[in-house]
């Protein structure tokens, strides 16, 4: 069975929020749009967005690090927030596992949201139902765009490449192979929810380099070598008076 | 949690009206079996009445809850799975049941069906009240299991939720009749004792449930999330610095009652005086002193209290979603 999910890596996360924009951007404008928001230009902006990039500082100045933490609904495999919706207006597809609210049904009760532990669902202030991430189902699916574009717009946009998206079930996708060998793990694992997406730990990134890769010995923009091509020269042509 | 006003309604007044249905067939059944004297049948007609009356100001307080009550008919759907939608499905068929009795009463079906070997006699009502009492406990439970099924709420996920959703009702419910009783009551007869009797010794339960639920949730839950579990990071010192925007959001919204510790902690002492000490001591005094001034205190009270009860309910929770939205930047 195929579950499709993102795996985001927090090695390479920057922090700059180029996948909040264009996720909203791309939902705002498609099926599950709009995407309110209210003050906009105000003293107390708010508005719903399916996905969030927080940032943590971890360990204690000045031994800190900051961490970029993006997220969205992980579709979980086990979704507790699906069995309590009343009206059956959430669900989990069995073809690829994504985990949806139907909008017209939706009677804004926000039982759902009390049942997600992460916080990934937000009720649409206007349009008064449940929002949350759609693995952009509305972009993966459709053949008009050109096959590579076929992924969620926060995929598409990041700069960093820390998204990827793909099939968490196939062991020999791109996904899978990234959880095995480099550590993926899941959200509060102790609620049984197994999300589907999964983080990439930190790593750090360690270089060796000996005095000797420090100098060159034959650079030519050394001290030494600058001043004997400085040298006034009795060559008659231009080229030969180039110097440094 | 941020506490609905919505739901502290909802819960409240159906609350009492179910447990005010308990008190007026527990009176029924008592002087059926000849254990109390007979009632005024007036005295269940107005009863069941305010009980309709508090069942349906319940349900209409539930419509603001939603965010689009015009679809409410589809969350009857999902019963199988969803104790939100078997609490939509129980609370007009407790209400039905409720209604039938009245009703019942009303017309006057009390010829007895069948007299029992000890000389009981039953009658239609008396079959009513038993199904509407099915009713009724079904959905306390319902109501109960919608906050006590939810395991990321560690402080609602206890048996003691359901079990104080049924003590609180039906102690409100006897005494709005301990009321209701003092209305009623003539030189020769009262009914008073009879019902503020129940009514002290159901207030007295919930006070013991709900005070366990209190210290449960003050000094035994252990937060089963944390920050480490939460981002996936194995370190003592993980401290917030931005939450992805802002200003607020769905989720600093809905979680958070915004209220001080110390305001929650004064707000728990209100109630345990409001719900608890105040109507137990009016109920005892009802013994010695007549007249509908003093019920009436006590229910007016008990019913502010277990607003604040409610409030206190929500405000205590704590969701594992805050543990990504506790600083703005
Ligand atoms: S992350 Fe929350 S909303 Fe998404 S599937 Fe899991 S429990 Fe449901
Ligand atoms: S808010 Fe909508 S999706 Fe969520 S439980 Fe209620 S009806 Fe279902």
């Amino acid at each position: 069975m195929t579950q499709l999910a993102l795996v985001i890596d927090l090695n390479v996360c920057v922090g700059c929020h180029a996948c909040v924009t264009s996720c909203k951007e791309w939902n705002t404008s498609g099926q599950a749009g709009p995407m309110v928001d209210q003050n906009a230009y105000g003293e107390d902006p708010t508005g719903t967005f399916f996905n969030r990039v927080q940032s943590f500082e971890i360990g204690t100045y000045p031994q800190t690090e900051t961490v970029h933490f993006p997220k969205s609904c992980l579709h979980c495999e086990e979704p507790p927030c699906v069995p309590v919706c009343p009206t059956g207006a959430s669900y989990k597809r069995e073809q690829d596992g994504i985990v949806l609210v139907d909008y017209d049904k939706c009677i804004g009760c926000a039982y759902c949201s009390w049942a997600c532990p992460y916080g990934a669902r937000e009720m649409d202030a206007q349009q008064r139902v449940m929002k949350k991430c759609t693995l952009c189902v509305d972009r993966i699916y459709d053949e008009a765009l050109p096959e590579n574009e076929r992924k969620p717009a926060c995929v598409m946009s990041c700069p960093t490449s820390a998204r990827l998206f793909g099939d968490v079930h196939d062991e020999n996708s791109d996904v899978s192979k990234a959880i095995r060998e480099r550590a993926g793990y899941q959200l509060m694992p102790e609620w049984g929810t197994k999300p589907a997406n999964h983080y990439l730990p930190r790593r750090k990134t360690e270089i060796t380099i000996h005095p000797d890769e420090l100098e060159r010995a034959d650079n030519p923009l050394s001290k030494e070598e600058r001043k004997q091509h400085n040298a006034p020269s009795s060559d008659p042509s231009l080229d030969d008076m180039t110097s440094w | 949690m941020h506490p609905p006003f919505s739901m502290v309604f909802l819960t409240t007044l159906i609350g009492a009206g179910q447990g005010l249905f308990l008190a007026l067939f527990t009176g029924q059944v008592f002087s059926q079996f000849k254990l109390l004297q007979a009632h005024d049948s007036q005295f269940f007609v107005i009863g069941t009445a305010i009980s309709i009356l508090l069942l349906c100001m319940g349900l209409f307080a539930a419509f603001f809850h939603l965010g689009r009550p015009e679809r409410a008919w589809r969350s009857a759907t999902r019963w199988k799975t969803s104790w939100l939608s078997r609490e939509i499905i129980a609370l007009p068929a407790a209400l039905g049941a409720v209604a039938l009795y009245g009703l019942a009463h009303f017309l006057g079906y009390t010829e007895p069906l069948m007299i029992t070997a000890g000389g009981t006699q039953i009658d239609l009502t008396l079959l009513l009240g038993l199904l509407a009492t099915i009713a009724v406990y079904l959905l306390f439970i319902c109501t109960g299991m919608i906050y006590a099924g939810i395991k990321f709420l560690q402080e609602w996920h206890t048996p003691l939720t359901v079990i104080n959703y049924i003590l609180l009702g039906t102690a409100s419910g006897f005494t709005i009749a301990t009321a209701l009783a003092a209305y009623f009551a003539t030189e020769e007869s009262s009914l008073v004792p009879f019902y503020a009797t129940w009514a002290i010794i159901f207030t007295f339960l919930a006070l013991i449930t709900r005070s366990a639920a209190l210290i449960r949730n003050r000094f035994f839950i252990k937060p089963k999330s944390d920050m480490r579990s939460a981002i996936g990071i194995n370190h003592k010192n993980i401290k917030q610095i931005a939450q992805g925007s802002m200003g607020g959001s769905f989720n600093t919204r809905e979680y958070f009652h915004g209220k001080s510790a110390g305001f929650v902690n004064t707000m728990k002492i209100v109630f345990l005086v409001m719900v608890f000490a105040i109507p137990l001591v009016l109920l005892v005094l009802t013994f010695n002193l007549s007249g509908l001034i003093i019920p009436l205190v006590a229910v007016a009270v008990q019913y502010l209290g277990l607003m604040v009860e409610r409030w206190v309910f929500f405000a205590d929770a704590n969701h594992p979603q805050n543990l990504y939205y506790q600083q703005i930047s």
